[in-house]
C-alpha cells in the first residue's frame, strides 16, 4: 500500500503535468525515497496508482539507472567509471572499495551497509577521480582519504 | 579580456543570491527587453550575435528559434538542458552551482522570444549542488516578479519548474529529453517534425544549452556586435573550455572563443604532468575524435576543429598521456556507450557491445589482426546516417580516429599478447 504521504507527493507531480503518466517517473522516485528501492510489489501499487500496466511502468523503470530495481544497501556508493576518472585511477578506487567493502560492483556488504555501482561521468572531471555516496560528491579521491570517508556512514 | 559568464563567480563558488545579482546588473536584460523589444527583435538580435549551441552540435540559436510559430497557439515550452553527462564535460555545472540566476535571466528571454508560457530546467539527478541553487533561484525569481503572471507589468507570463532526471545519457539529446519529460524512456525521436512546432507534450519546444543560454542577457545588454567582439575568430562569444587527464591543473576556464589546444594546455592547464607527454586530446568530450600534436595549434572553434577532422562538442578537452594505453582509453569509451545506447536502434543497441567485447580482448592480449578490420567496418556502419540518432556515429569518432592515429599501439597489443602499459606501470 502506498503510504498517505507518498501519495500525497505524487499528487503534487501529477498536478505539474498535463498527462497523469508523464509523473510516472516522479511516482517511481517518490517510492524509492521512501523504500530505498522499487520492488515487484511497489512497482505494482505505482503501476495501479498511475493508471498504468505494470509491464509498462517497468519498461521505464528499468530504462533509468537510478531506479533501483533490485535491493540496495542503506548507502549507494556510485563510483565515476567515465574516461576522467579512469586515466586519473578510477581502477586503483575501485579495488581499494572492494577490497575494504568485500564486494564487487553491483553487490550489497552483508551488513546492508553500502551497495557499490559504477556510474558515468559525474561531471566533476577536473578534480578526478570522483564518487558520490547517496548525495554527498567526493573528488579529488586517494585511497587513503576513501577508509576516512566511508567511516562517515553508519 | 572580458568573462561576461563568469566574471562574478566567487573563489568559494557560493551561488549569486538574486540580491547581489542584481547589484551586478542581473535581471536588466529582462527590463529591457520587456520594455521596448518585441519577440521577434530578441530573435533577430540573437541571430546577428551568431551565438551557436554550446551543448554540442552547434547550430545557430536564433535559427533554431525562428522555427517555432509566433501564432501558434499556448502552450509553448522553453527548456534548459542541464543534463550534463557527456564524459569529460564540465562546464555547464559551473554555471549551474555558482550563477543560477544568469540562467534563469537567459531563460526568460529565450522564453520571450519564441512567446513560450511555460519552462524547464532539466537537470541532472547527480548535480545535487545545483538542484538546491536552482531551486533557490526560482523561488526569488517568483518572489520578485521576473516569474510567473504579468512579469515586471508587461503583460508576459512565465512559469519555470525544475525537473530533475533519473539518469542516462540519451537524456541530453534534445528529442529524448522531451520523452523523459513526458514520463517515457528517453528514446529519440523521428524528426519531422521538429520540437519548434511539435514538441513536448506535442507543443511548440525549444531545448538550448545551459551555456548558451546564460551568454543571452550579455546579449540584449551589450548588442550583437560586441558578443561578435569578444571572438578571436568568426564563431563568436566566449567559450568556457575546460581539461581534463594529467596535467598540471586540470579546470575550466572562460576564453575567447577561439583560443588554440595548446594555449589551453600549456598556459592555462599549467602543461602535461612531470614525466609525461601529450598523445592527443578528445576537444569536446567522449564523442569527438582525437587530435593529436600536429593540432596544438588549431584554434578551438566550431569550423577549425572540424577542418582538423573531429568537433568542437563541448569545448572541454580529455588528455591521452603517453603512459596511458589508448586501447584501454577507448575501451573505456566504448564500455560507456554500449551501456549507455538506448537500444531502439538495432546497429546501436547490438553494434556498441561488439565494440566493446573486441576491444576488451585486443586490451586483454586476446585480439587477432583482422579485429582491427572488424572495427573499422563498425566505425563505418554505425556512423551518420545508419543509425537512428547521432548517438552511435558519435560513439564511432574516437574510435575512427584512435585507429588512425594510435594504430601501432593496436597492433603491438595483437602481436605481443598484452598490454605493455600495464607493464611498465607494475
Amino acid at each position: 500500500m502506498l503510504s498517505t504521504e507518498e501519495i500525497d507527493e505524487i499528487e503534487k507531480a501529477i498536478s505539474l503535468v498535463p498527462v497523469r503518466k508523464a509523473a510516472g517517473i516522479e511516482a517511481l522516485k517518490i517510492v524509492q525515497e521512501h523504500r530505498r528501492w522499487v520492488s515487484d510489489e511497489s512497482l505494482r501499487e505505482v503501476a495501479a496508482y498511475m493508471r498504468m500496466s505494470p509491464e509498462e511502468l517497468d519498461s521505464i523503470a528499468t530504462f533509468y539507472n537510478m531506479i533501483f530495481r533490485r535491493p540496495v544497501g542503506r548507502h549507494v556508493i556510485l563510483v565515476c567509471d567515465s574516461i576522467s576518472c579512469w586515466v586519473m585511477g578510477y581502477e586503483n578506487i575501485l579495488a581499494h572499495l572492494s577490497s575494504r567493502l568485500g564486494v564487487k560492483l553491483g553487490q550489497t556488504t552483508k551488513d546492508d551497509r553500502f551497495t557499490l555501482l559504477p556510474n558515468c561521468c559525474l561531471g566533476t572531471c577536473d578534480c578526478a577521480p570522483a564518487l558520490m555516496i547517496d548525495h554527498d560528491l567526493y573528488r579529488n579521491l586517494t585511497t587513503e582519504r576513501l577508509d576516512e570517508i566511508l567511516a562517515k556512514y553508519e | 579580456m572580458e568573462r561576461p559568464l563568469t566574471q562574478h563567480i566567487r573563489a568559494d563558488q557560493r551561488p549569486l543570491t538574486l540580491k547581489e545579482y542584481e547589484k551586478v546588473g542581473g535581471y536588466e536584460a529582462v527590463r529591457k527587453m520587456l520594455k521596448g523589444m518585441t519577440p521577434k527583435a530578441v530573435t533577430d538580435l540573437v541571430k546577428e550575435s551568431n551565438l551557436k549551441g554550446r551543448g554540442g552540435a552547434g547550430f545557430g540559436t536564433g535559427m533554431k528559434w525562428s522555427f517555432v510559430s509566433l501564432d501558434a497557439p499556448n502552450p509553448k515550452y522553453l527548456i534548459a538542458n542541464a543534463d550534463e553527462m557527456e564524459p569529460g564535460t564540465f562546464k555547464d555545472r559551473i554555471l549551474l552551482e555558482c550563477t543560477p540566476h544568469q540562467l534563469l535571466e537567459g531563460m526568460i528571454v529565450a522564453a520571450f522570444a519564441i512567446q513560450a508560457d511555460i519552462s524547464y530546467v532539466y537537470l541532472r539527478w547527480a548535480y545535487k549542488t545545483a538542484s538546491t541553487a536552482i531551486t533557490t533561484a526560482i523561488a526569488e525569481a517568483y518572489e520578485a516578479g521576473y516569474l510567473g503572471k504579468n512579469i515586471l507589468g508587461s503583460g508576459y507570463d512565465l512559469d519555470m519548474h525544475l525537473h530533475t532526471g533519473v539518469g542516462r545519457y540519451m537524456c541530453g539529446e534534445e528529442t529524448a529529453l522531451l520523452n523523459s519529460l513526458e514520463g517515457k524512456r528517453a528514446t529519440p525521436r523521428a524528426k519531422p517534425p521538429f520540437p519548434q512546432v511539435s514538441g513536448l507534450f506535442g507543443k511548440p519546444t525549444i531545448v538550448n544549452n545551459v551555456e548558451t543560454l546564460c551568454c543571452l542577457p550579455h546579449i540584449v545588454n551589450k548588442g550583437s556586435d560586441w558578443f561578435k567582439a569578444l571572438s578571436l575568430t568568426t564563431d563568436a562569444g566566449t567559450k568556457i573550455y575546460g581539461v581534463s587527464g594529467k596535467v598540471k591543473r586540470p579546470g575550466a576556464w572562460e576564453l575567447p572563443m577561439g583560443v588554440t589546444m595548446r594555449e589551453l594546455i600549456e598556459e592555462h592547464a599549467g602543461g602535461m604532468q612531470d614525466g609525461l607527454k601529450f598523445r592527443g586530446a578528445l576537444p569536446g568530450g567522449a564523442s569527438t575524435d582525437f587530435l593529436v600534436e600536429q593540432h596544438l595549434d588549431v584554434k578551438m572553434d566550431y569550423a577549425s576543429v572540424a577542418a582538423a577532422g573531429s568537433r568542437l562538442g563541448t569545448g572541454t578537452l580529455v588528455i591521452l598521456d603517453d603512459k596511458t594505453c589508448p586501447v584501454g582509453f577507448v575501451k573505456n569509451l566504448e564500455h560507456f556507450f554500449a551501456q549507455e545506447s538506448c537500444g531502439f536502434c538495432t546497429p546501436c543497441r547490438e553494434g556498441l557491445p561488439w565494440v566493446e567485447k573486441i576491444l576488451a580482448a585486443i586490451d586483454r592480449g586476446e585480439g587477432r589482426m583482422e579485429d582491427l578490420k572488424l572495427l573499422e567496418f563498425h566505425t563505418k556502419y554505425l556512423g551518420p546516417g545508419n543509425t537512428f540518432c547521432a548517438f552511435a556515429p558519435g560513439a564511432m569518432e574516437p574510435l575512427q580516429s584512435a585507429l588512425k592515429y594510435f594504430r601501432d599501439d593496436f597492433e603491438k597489443h595483437i602481436h605481443e599478447k598484452v598490454c605493455t602499459y600495464q607493464t611498465v606501470m607494475a
